[in-house]
């Protein structure tokens, strides 16, 4: 399996420039001639199916959404990163790249995460054009806010919805270009497979979820940005519909799938209340400004939490990062609280749940002053839980919420397979074993408007494939199969429902490969996962027919694709012996309980191939090789 | 608590709908709306039977998937929330409770409670952007927008574009959703180049699409979750004396 990352040679901060030159250029009147498909369309897809078309080229866009503004990008809250140094606090795309680095517990790829931030200062500018509505000052200057693993002030926002204001600006571009009859728009499509022609990826088979025709589209290109894989945990902060399908489909098709293990889990969400939930529900990090989190020192103290006094309580992420504070990195913020828990002094329902306390932000700024930065999200907590945080504490506990790991792409974002191209949160270049608050809109919009238009034009240039009919054989063959498959779901007849085994996977998931990973809850995994999976094709109950709109049929095909999915990222995360980010091992930890990397022996990104059904993947590794930074253990003391 | 539904059924979209009636057993009042539908689901699927499909994605408020009219009241009648932030808490046991699609010609229904929404993404294909091409941009701070303006603007802009107002309207005017992407465009510097033209063809796109006349009643600002104001219709409505005039 070739695995160059084709990094440019050249000084970090000339390399992005330097490959700039040096690809190849397709010339205006050549650009319609090159169709490219667009999978996804959040801040990734749509930014770049937009950007393709403003270009030029015939795109296609496919959401299983209704429409391609309720991509999942929207549900973002907090902010987007961006190293304008408008506050004049010491930022600069060089601090914003070490913090991502460093954040990422030096697990990413260097030259890919200066380039994000180089051109994380393009994006604050397009997105004003676009007229998105970012927070102004009196002055009608940007306004920014402080986020977790940073020391300055740079996190754009527009309330406590930037995602949604930038989705919605990708989004006005992509409609844009609808409207002009350059993109061509499938909403209510799921893709099911890719397929290749001579080793290059040159289309798709979708289902039309409406009438449930399967057809197929043929093109130069495939770009697919179908998000994360968080839903294989069941709970998690992901839409429900969020699905690792389009993706681990292109994994069985020879793309190699990345550090599967690296998963975030976000400290501040709403805890669980019970087994009907369906999913969980994020409070912004950005809450962290001005909330403190904390527990009762005593075990089992069951008052509430007015009762107990100052000198009774433990603020335990002040006491044990004196430095960041409340602001410390979600994955040591989550563990943290997670120990705390496992401590017996959590608080709630369960002892599953952490304070965070904004007494003393009233204090100081006054009710209105915590309302009008964070009212909608306020608003939000007590619309779920029934409680009103301005006078009593939020209980918060960590939950599954990004993905690092993904799809592996080179320099270009092209993975392994020629032609396909992987943007935003279905790769793995960017966040290594973790991700930053308000990095996440960043790399999306960054992969979306100003990598992949770059990319993809050399691709065309330098590769002079003709594109395929849908009448190739192959289109025909991988059609055949997604036929089979849909239909199957239906032959089984069985007496469980798709979400009862996807519960039974998520528990599994959460529990042996959540938060804390031990080689024994893994090897757990290993056996379990399979079985489960045995029982999910004998013992499956959907019904309904395969030619119309039918949830159950779309819901048994995504969690069929997770019980595979599941046991690869157990295996990644057996297989990695140490403790990173997002990924911890219990076996694996300094004496004061923080992770404890091994870089002699997994300074490498670990990218699985697919070797058959039942067959075991096979691992190969590319060298992290740090030309600039020297790699240190992460202190936020 | 025990509740009895009456679900709108309806196997596609040209055949005839009616209600069924399910028994919704053993609800939690700390279940979300949708989670309790999720459950009576299971149990109808157990039974042997297809269950509804309904349309949800975050659930947390954000994506204007669901549409639900619930009790006659798109998105339940709770101020300032979509179906999927209502929970349980606020029914009360032996409740009946009738759960319908948005209504409305230029929303068709596709099966069940789901209905096709697209006509919205083709106002706004129609003109509700700024014209941006990527690139170029000067840097964000060039421009500056005052503060009132910059929160006028996103108070607008923070609809979800879930048609409630659509469904809520006796007209099943779509005056709201046009107005809000109207006034949130107009009111920013970057929008000015495109204002007068924007509103006139989104406009004429609406009316194209099937969306009834605007008498302003404000049955659109009552359920809209994210309480979009009337006021932007009145923005909307003299853009377009003054679009219409230039043209």
């Amino acid at each position: 399996m070739n695995l160059d990352a084709k990094i440019p040679s050249g000084p970090l901060e000339k390399k992005w420039d330097k490959h700039r030159l040096d690809m190849k250029l397709v010339n205006p009147a050549n650009k319609r001639k090159f169709e490219v498909i667009v999978v996804g369309t959040g801040l990734a897809g749509a930014g770049a199916a937009a950007s393709m078309a403003e270009l030029g080229y015939g795109v296609k866009a496919f959401c299983y959404q209704d429409s391609p503004r309720r991509a999942h990008s929207i549900a973002a809250q907090g902010g987007i990163n961006a190293a304008k140094n408008y506050q004049n606090d010491g930022d600069s795309v060089y601090r914003l790249f070490l913090d991502t680095l460093k954040g990422g517990d030096f697990r990413a790829r260097e030259a890919n995460v200066y380039r994000l931030a180089q051109v994380s200062v393009n994006i604050i500018d397009q997105c004003v054009a676009q007229g998105v509505p970012f927070a102004r000052e009196y002055s009608g200057m940007l306004a920014n806010r402080s986020f977790g693993g940073a020391q300055v002030s740079r996190t754009f926002y527009a309330r406590g919805q930037t995602g949604q204001q930038l989705l919605l600006g990708a989004y006005q571009a992509l409609e844009r270009q609808i409207g002009l009859g350059k993109v061509k728009m499938f909403p209510r499509t799921e893709m099911l497979d890719l397929v290749l022609v001579d080793g290059h990826a040159k289309g798709i088979v979708v289902r039309d979820l409406v009438t449930g025709e399967i057809s197929s589209h043929a093109a130069d290109a495939v770009i697919l940005a179908t998000g994360g894989y968080s839903n294989v945990f069941y709970l998690s902060t992901s839409a429900k519909g969020c699905n690792v399908t389009a993706i681990w489909r292109a994994y069985k098709r020879g793309a190699a799938m990345a550090n599967p293990c690296y998963t975030q889990i976000h400290p501040t969400c709403i805890p669980v209340s019970g087994d009907h939930q369906s999913k969980l529900t994020l409070m912004s990090e950005s809450l962290r400004n001005d909330g403190r989190v904390w527990v009762p020192k005593a075990k089992g103290d069951k008052r509430p939490a007015h009762d107990i006094p100052e000198t009774e309580r433990d603020y335990f992420l002040e006491r044990k990062y004196p430095s960041y504070g409340n602001l410390a990195p979600r994955d040591i913020s989550s563990r943290a609280a997670k120990e705390a828990c496992d401590d017996g002094r959590g608080v709630g329902p369960g002892g599953l749940g952490v304070y965070l306390d904004f007494a003393d932000s009233v204090k100081r700024l006054g009710e209105t002053g915590i309302r009008e930065k964070y009212d909608n999200l306020f608003a939000m907590y007590e619309t779920i839980t029934g409680e009103n945080a301005y006078k009593q504490p939020m209980r918060i506990y960590p939950a599954v919420h990004y993905t690092m790991g993904g799809l592996w792409v080179d320099y270009n974002l092209q993975s392994n397979i020629p032609g396909l191209f992987v943007l935003g949160e279905a790769n793995f270049s960017d966040h290594g074993a973790n991700r930053l608050g308000a990095s996440a809109l960043m790399q999306g919009l960054a992969d979306g408007y100003f990598i992949a238009p770059y990319t993809l034009g050399n691709y065309f240039a330098t590769n002079k494939i003709p594109r395929p009919t849908v009448g190739h054989p192959e289109f025909k063959r991988v059609g055949d199969e997604v036929n089979a498959r849909t239909k199957k779901f239906l032959s089984i007849k069985g007496k469980r429902s798709t979400t009862s085994f996807h519960r039974e996977l998520g528990k599994l998931m959460w529990n042996n490969c959540g938060m804390a990973r031990t080689k024994a809850s893994l090897e757990t995994n290993l056996r379990d996962i399979p079985a489960l999976r045995e029982e999910f094709w004998k013992n499956l109950n959907v019904l309904g027919e395969t030619n119309s709109l039918n949830q159950s049929l779309e819901q048994a095909g995504r969690v069929a694709d997770f019980l595979e999915f599941g046991e690869l990222l157990s295996r990644d995360a057996l297989l990695r012996e140490e403790s990173c980010g997002g990924h911890f091992r219990s076996e694996y930890q300094t004496p004061d309980g923080e992770a404890q990397r091994d870089d002699d022996h997994f300074a490498h990104v670990s990218a699985w191939e697919y070797q058959g059904e039942n067959q075991t993947p096979v691992m190969h590794k590319e060298p992290l090789v740090y030309e600039e930074i020297k790699m240190s253990q992460r202190s936020y003391k | 608590m025990n509740l009895t539904l009456k679900v709108w059924r309806q196997k596609n979209r040209s055949a005839a709908g009616e209600f069924a009636t399910y028994q919704a057993r053993d609800i939690i009042p700390d279940m979300s709306f949708l989670e309790m539908l999720d459950v009576v689901n299971e149990e109808i699927l157990a039974q042997g039977h297809e269950p509804f499909a309904f349309d949800s994605d975050c659930r947390e408020g954000i994506c204007g998937a669901c549409s639900l009219v619930i009790n006659g009241i798109p998105h339940g009648g709770n101020k300032g929330v979509t179906a999927c932030q209502l929970h349980m808490r606020h029914f009360h046991d032996g409740q009946t409770i009738t759960i319908e699609p948005w209504r409305a010609s230029a929303f068709p229904v596709d099966r069940d409670l789901i209905t096709d929404r697209t006509a919205f993404d083709r106002i706004i294909a129609s003109g509700g952007f700024i014209s941006a091409h990527t690139g170029g941009a000067p840097d964000g701070n060039a421009l500056p927008v005052s503060k009132p303006d910059a929160d006028k603007a996103m108070d607008a802009a923070a609809c979800i574009g879930c048609g409630a107002c659509v469904a809520a309207c006796k007209n099943a005017s779509a005056m709201l959703f046009v107005a809000a992407k109207v006034s949130h465009l107009g009111l920013l510097p970057q929008g000015q180049a495109e204002r007068y033209d924007r509103v006139v063809k989104m406009v004429e796109t609406m009316d194209n699409e099937g969306f009834g006349n605007c008498t302003v009643t404000g049955a659109c600002e009552a359920v809209c979750p994210k309480e979009i104001s009337l006021e932007f219709i009145g923005r909307l409505n003299r853009d377009y004396l003054v679009g219409s005039l230039k043209k």
